[in-house]
């Protein structure tokens, strides 16, 4: 009977995100456009409401093309774990009171085991496409992706200090329970290096450089057609889902908010994960991709000494007031 | 079922571990070994460590295993190096040896016993979460060797450091 619960919860939480993840691509092309003074898609069905869909149907008829020096078992796998492994990390966010699909002790730490996966799905799409631009833009991703989870490790456990727990159900119940009720003011060192790794983690820009078009064709994903490059794609909006939850269950209350409404528990989750989400838009209408150099002395020069004192510090108040 | 898991996890280890090293090619080498040590962190859960099957995937999958990959990439080692032996009939003194070697060890878990048992029983750790149980033990019974263990890594950065540094004189 518990069995059939999970699974019918698994369900849910899978639909709800495969159908954000349908909207967010077409509210990305809404918000750029607009910013650009453009309308965004407008044709299929009223202001364009249908293009989702009809993205989905084209890529999901279009031939699959596969390079005929690839190395075909890694060339099939490499999409399937960048989206197993941005799927699974939903599994520990708790949408709202006692609804998680997995409570478990170490919510956090699971969260980046996933993700640090995802890395894998893109550095061997790059190796086995056989392709330069496939191979520069893999190296890259992976290179960011490892010096940015130190940074964003390390920006969180300022949180889990506070909140003295790797669970996420308990790290929001811990914030309900602060004298500010959000961490985002005790611990705004933190936010704001979690908020950079964040988008270096997801290879969104302006640190979007493992598929810098204008010198990689599309980086690690150039080989890739159809169905398999739709995979690629899913991963990358569902990995940016997940990093917005992570960022409001640890900073900004989770499903807390400035009064109840009643019926809808995860209202107040789901205005945040949205503004998260169009944040993310507005950062890549606004601002111009970093150099690589640039971006790893950010990381490791800037980000990561950042979050270390955010810890000394957080440590020192809590060992004085707490 | 505990046991049950436990048989599937270690027949996948040992399955995996001979397809690692028999694998000509050194990339899926590396693949395979990620999904092994998925398996290990399984090990880890059967044994109420949650805490550390989760740092066992963040350091070795999401690390150090993504290092392996990029050294393979630096070097392009598409295909196998293969050498001459280095001994001349070296493939029977090795099959001697590693005789010799799977007797030692089955001796040794043949003659096995177990310890006594410590303060933390299943029950305590769960009660306290592994991450809580862990840290105490840590950083109080056994803060000593932890901070060896600390100093030894300090020492292999620095001098990784050393090596790696290029003397640029009047450059």
């Amino acid at each position: 009977m518990e069995l059939l619960w999970i699974l019918i919860k698994i369900l849910i939480v899978f639909a709800v995100v495969m159908f954000h993840v349908m909207y967010a691509t077409y509210f990305e092309r809404k918000v750029i456009g607009h910013m650009q003074v453009r309308m965004g898609p407008m044709r299929v069905g009223p202001h364009g409401i249908l293009q989702p869909i009809a993205d989905g149907l084209k890529l999901f008829f279009k031939e699959d093309i596969i390079p005929t020096v690839a190395d075909r078992k890694v060339f099939y796998a490499a999409p399937l774990i960048c989206l197993i492994s941005a799927l699974s990390a939903v599994a520990v966010v708790p949408f709202f009171e006692g609804f998680a699909i997995a409570n478990i002790n170490i919510g956090i730490l699971y969260i980046f085991a996933m993700s640090s996966l995802a890395s894998y799905g893109v550095v061997l799409a790059g190796w086995s496409s056989n392709s330069k631009y496939s191979f520069l833009g893999g190296l890259r991703s992976s290179a960011q992706v490892i010096s940015y989870e130190v940074a964003m490790g390390l920006s969180l456990v300022g949180v889990m200090m506070l909140s003295g727990s790797l669970n996420l159900t308990d790290i929001v119940h811990a914030q309900m329970k602060s004298p500010f009720k959000i961490y985002l003011i005790p611990q705004i060192i933190g936010f704001f290096v979690f908020v950079i790794a964040m988008f270096a983690e997801t290879n969104r820009t302006p640190f979007d450089l493992p598929e810098a078009e204008s010198e990689l064709v599309a980086g690690y994903c150039t080989e890739y057609s159809g169905m398999r490059f739709a995979l690629f794609f899913m991963a990358e909006y569902i990995g940016m889902i997940v990093m917005s939850c992570l960022a409001v269950v640890c900073f900004l209350g989770g499903w807390s908010g400035p009064f109840d409404v009643p019926g809808i528990p995860f209202f107040w989750f789901l205005i945040k994960v949205y503004f998260f989400i169009f944040v993310y838009y507005w950062v890549r209408a606004t601002l111009p991709r970093y150099r690589y150099d640039q971006l790893m002395a950010l990381g490791w020069k800037v980000l990561i000494p950042l979050a270390l004192l955010n810890i000394v510090l957080t440590g020192i108040i809590k060992s004085m007031f707490g | 079922m505990v046991q049950l898991l436990f048989f599937y996890f270690a027949l996948v280890v040992i399955g995996l571990g001979l397809r690692i090293v028999t694998c000509k090619n050194p990339v899926h080498s590396v693949l395979l070994m990620l999904v092994l040590f998925f398996h290990m962190a399984g090990f880890y859960l059967l044994l109420n460590a949650e805490f550390l099957a989760a740092v066992q995937v963040i350091v070795y999958a999401g690390a150090i295993l993504v290092l392996y990959l990029f050294v393979l990439f630096l070097v392009n080692l598409r295909e196998e190096v293969k050498m001459s032996p280095f001994i001349e009939k070296g493939k029977w003194l090795g099959i001697v040896g590693a005789v010799a070697l799977f007797i030692t060890f089955l001796r040794g878990v043949m003659n096995f016993t177990l310890g006594p048992h410590g303060k933390y029983t299943i029950e305590k750790v769960q009660q306290l979460t592994h991450t809580k149980a862990m840290g105490e033990a840590i950083y109080t019974t056994y803060i000593l060797p932890f901070e060896i263990a600390g100093i030894l890594l300090l020492v292999a950065v620095i001098g990784g450091l050393a090596l790696a540094r290029k003397e640029n004189k009047g450059a």
